[in-house]
């Protein structure tokens, strides 16, 4: 189920901005990899190409490449559209569709995708809700808006619905910066769980919460505003934390730790 | 050193923020001083503040004036003959202006069915126009597409008309008829539903968006059952407006839609009759007490079919908009 | 599981956990919907271009023939005689008519509607807003037709009096010099065409002033501004692209307003003489197409009222062209 990303010399291009240069890693399947760094070091940006998100924004384009196990993301045959379904995303800010309903939201993916099946259906959105950790919250109001949750509930939702178009892989852009700590909390655990079948990767801007979830963490830094993010390394979370082979890498865990 | 005056503190075109460059340091005087200045407003200031205000106050009173005497009016004299079940079931068939009696129901419906018509070719056009600007368009073909709009926005009725009479009548040499003038309400209502649809469009968040591409959902099912479902009432609501602007168009009717006080219902042969133009017919004999109140009576028709698309929009507007 | 293979995820065989995988008619990459509705799109865009050129064309080719047997000199006279061998016709008299009345209207109306949406926005009191601001919405939905009717039955007489009155008064000026012409004039147009204007005018400043960030608001009045000095620093400089289109949005309505002026216009006998004076009679562009519509019956008398049509469309498109301009700067500079 969970596949292998292999990244190989990979820049991100705004129009003629250079926005991260230079990366290469493996994303191990069924293990967490989290992105670290500070603001504007790209690795948002980079998570983007992961699944050719960045295209959604004007003027983004890639050279390098991207593979998962053995498809090439960028070959001129592969259609953006089947690297989102595979390749599932959970946002920053959590964006239940504000007309639907819990139920509705958690079924998008596979209805506007064409799959009409009440039975099939009702067992993904199970499936999916008990996935995220939130079946029970919600089981008796599955027709309220899904609008209508906490903060921390409607991020789970939203990681039910990713879920629920059954991907490979699950890319997360600083899943809990709008959460509160106890909703944090909750998303975490539920990552723990969701790593035993998806690949996942993380941005994060806490770095707590990348020793607590992930098996890898990479570094990224910018020489100076304007210049291209570049991944500084990449390793075992433990390494990184308690011996990292750069200099700027502890620079960064010390400072924020001390 | 009065350096707190208005007019040097906060010149007239500077846009105020928290720290205008323009304001004078304080520090060269004592902060009692300026404390005093700020707590005793100059007298000037305070006089200007209260002519304002009393100027405020005086237009407002005085631009309802007219407003409220027109309401009054058409209410008041329009509103005897809206009371009567003919007004609401028979024509004016055989009716002349100093005959009493008949009924509007001939140009409500015509009304009612041209704006119809209208609706039908110009919401498609103008909410997948208003879909392109914002959706697809950039560069060359978005900017002349709304820049077009703007043009069509200005164009007077009348020229709509004139336009549709010098293709639809001088050049394919068709007659005048009710569907010729529904294709001159067409070129004024798309602006209408282009720009509504478009600030609606607009206020759709990026990221539903980005949520339903990561879910692998093509652009065009996302634009379709995400951004528009979630418009969807605010593009109504501007479809409502924009019916309610053109119902009361009368030059286009004056071109290209001759009145008749008979039931019709077919918009491609003969005369067609509709409200405006039914106001239009008694123009000539408005001191004859018979043809001014038939006159008001229409007009207080229109205004109330107009203040219900009117209410109408503004109910979905209010009900259906996406509750954050 | 469905994989990155760019064939349609119906193909997949079911997932190892025995979740039914994706399937449905349209699971597939929507290309070919992405073709169609995005075409779709870009065709209607395309039309409105069409469109508005069209109309330019079909204005400017109907107008030439008519134009080309004009035996007078079109922007300058004031004869009005498009049939016959030797067509005789000029539109200075519409033109000054339509300028005139219009430019009357805006200024009564733009001052008039900015002070309404101020004194909606920032001065009345909070019970009053919505149910005023409901009302003007709802005048400015109102048919101009109905502005018309009520200006030629009850307004009219109404006016008359002062129409004279002032005619006594202001007499001496040139511009108001008193010319015999009592109902449908001028002045009387201009001041119908304000009133039909103001809902116009208030509406959408009244929408762009409520816009104005309290931040700025606050800043202002946590400065020690009164009131009026902080709509001066910071609702006006906000709402100013807004009302300069809304001002010109109304100017656009009030040059091409055709049946309210209709109803109410006093058209001049052949021969009259020339008068600056504001108590003059004189149809507008809009007034002399609609009054004879039904004259046209040949080609050439039809192509000289469609080249007084080409003239307002060219007036009202240089009136949308500078509001365009000056709110794009206004934008540049604030943005």
């Amino acid at each position: 189920m969970a596949k292998r990303i292999d990244v190989s010399d990979l820049n991100v291009y705004y129009g003629a901005f250079k926005a991260v240069e230079g990366v290469s890693m493996t994303v191990e399947p069924r293990s967490v990899t989290a992105f670290i760094g500070p603001s504007g070091c790209g690795k948002s940006t980079f998570l983007r190409t992961l699944n050719r998100m960045h295209e959604v924004i004007p003027g983004g384009r890639v050279e390098g490449k991207v593979m998962l196990d053995d498809q090439d993301l960028y070959a001129p045959s592969m259609d953006p559209v089947m690297v989102r379904r595979t390749i599932g995303m959970v946002f920053q800010r959590p964006n239940p569709f504000p007309t639907m309903s819990i139920y509705d939201n958690v079924a998008a993916g596979l209805r506007l995708n064409g799959v009409r099946n009440k039975k099939t259906l009702d067992g993904i959105v199970e499936q999916s809700l008990k996935g995220a950790n939130l079946w029970n919250e919600v089981k008796d109001r599955l027709s309220k808006p899904g609008a209508g949750l906490s903060g921390g509930q409607q991020q789970r939702l939203c990681i039910a619905r990713a879920i629920a178009v059954q991907p490979q892989v699950l890319l997360m852009d600083e899943p809990c910066s709008a959460l509160d700590p106890i909703s944090t909390l909750a998303i975490e655990d539920l990552i723990n769980e969701l790593k035993s079948d998806y690949t996942i990767v993380i941005v994060t801007h806490n770095m707590q919460q990348a020793a607590r979830v992930s098996d890898r963490t990479a570094f990224f830094n910018l020489k100076a505003t304007g210049e291209p993010g570049r991944l500084i390394e990449i390793d075992e979370t433990t390494k990184i934390f308690n011996n990292p082979n750069e200099q700027s890498t502890e620079d960064y865990i010390s400072g924020r730790f001390g | 050193m009065s350096a707190l005056k208005t007019d040097q503190r906060v010149p007239e075109d500077e846009n105020m923020t928290g720290d205008s460059p323009t304001s004078p340091p304080p520090s060269n005087r004592s902060g009692n001083e300026a404390l005093r200045e700020m707590s005793n407003p100059h007298r000037g200031r305070a006089i200007k503040d209260l002519i304002a205000r009393i100027a405020m106050w005086v237009s407002f009173f005085v631009a309802m004036v007219p407003l409220a005497w027109i309401l009054w009016t058409v209410v008041s004299k329009g509103i005897h003959l809206l009371l009567s079940a003919t007004w609401w079931t028979g024509n004016q068939r055989n009716i002349n202006s100093s005959d009493v009696g008949g009924g509007a129901r001939h140009a409500i419906e015509g009304t009612l069915m041209m704006a119809g018509v209208t609706a039908l070719i110009a919401v498609p056009i103008g909410i997948l126009t208003a879909v392109y600007l914002v959706e697809y368009g950039r560069g060359g073909l978005a900017r002349a597409i709304s820049f077009m709009v703007d043009i069509l926005s200005g164009v007077p009725s009348i020229v709509a008309a004139l336009f549709i009479y010098a293709v639809w009548v001088t050049t394919f040499g068709l007659d005048r008829s009710g569907f010729a003038a529904a294709l001159a309400l067409v070129l004024l209502m798309i602006p209408v539903i282009v720009r509504s649809t478009e600030e609606m469009l607009k206020l759709v968040p990026n990221e539903l968006r980005e949520a339903a591409y990561a879910l692998g959902v093509p652009k065009w099912v996302t634009i379709v059952k995400i951004v528009l479902r979630t418009a969807f009432s605010g593009i109504v609501t501007g479809v409502l407006l924009g019916l309610a602007r053109i119902m009361g168009e009368t030059a286009p009717l004056l071109i290209l839609a001759p009145y008749t006080k008979n039931f019709q219902h077919d918009l491609f042969n003969g005369n067609f009759p509709t409200l405006p133009m039914m106001i239009n017919q008694d123009r000539g004999d408005f001191a004859l007490a018979s043809a001014a109140a038939r006159m008001w009576g229409t007009a207080l028709t229109l205004i109330l079919l107009v203040l219900l698309l009117n209410i109408i929009g503004r109910v979905i507007a209010h009900f259906g908009s996406v509750k954050k | 599981m469905s994989t990155v293979t760019g064939v349609s995820a119906t193909d997949d065989p079911p997932g190892p956990d025995g979740r039914t995988p994706l399937r449905g008619v349209s699971a597939s990459t929507g290309r070919l919907g992405d073709r169609l509705f995005g075409g779709a799109a870009t065709v209607s865009g395309v039309i409105v271009i069409a469109t508005v050129t069209l109309i330019a064309v079909f204005l400017i080719v109907q107008a030439v023939p008519a134009l080309r047997d004009n035996q007078a000199s079109f922007f300058t006279s004031r004869e009005w005689a498009p049939g016959g061998d030797t067509p005789r016709f000029g539109i200075v008299e519409f033109l000054w008519t339509t300028v005139a009345a219009s430019t009357m209207a805006m200024i009564i109306a733009v001052p008039f509607g900015v002070a309404v949406a101020l004194f909606l926005t920032q001065y009345a009191p909070l019970w009053m807003r919505g149910p005023a601001a409901a009302l003007v919405d709802l005048l400015a939905a109102v048919p101009s037709i109905v502005y018309g009717l009520w200006g030629l039955i009850t307004f009219a007489p109404f006016f008359k009096p002062i129409q004279g009155w002032l005619e006594n008064t202001l007499g001496w000026i040139p511009l108001f010099s008193p010319t015999g012409i009592s109902g449908g004039t001028i002045l009387f147009i201009g001041l119908v065409l304000s009133i039909m204007v103001l809902p116009i005018v208030t509406a959408l400043s009244r929408e762009v002033f409520a816009q104005t960030p309290l931040a700025h608001k606050e800043g202002a009045l946590a400065l020690g501004a009164t009131r009026w000095e902080m709509i001066r620093t910071a609702v006006l400089p906000f709402g100013r692209p807004g009302v300069i289109s809304a001002a010109m949005l109304a100017l656009g309505r009030a040059l091409g307003e055709t049946i309210a002026v209709t109803f109410l216009v006093s058209s001049l006998p052949d021969g009259a003489a020339w008068t600056w004076s504001l108590f003059n009679g004189g149809e507008t562009f809009a007034s002399k197409i609609a009054n004879n519509a039904a004259e046209f019956s040949n080609p050439n008398k039809t192509g000289a009222y469609i080249a007084a049509g080409l003239v307002l469309f060219v007036l009202t498109f240089i009136v949308n062209s500078i509001a365009r301009i000056v709110i794009e700067r206004r934008k540049a500079f604030t943005e």
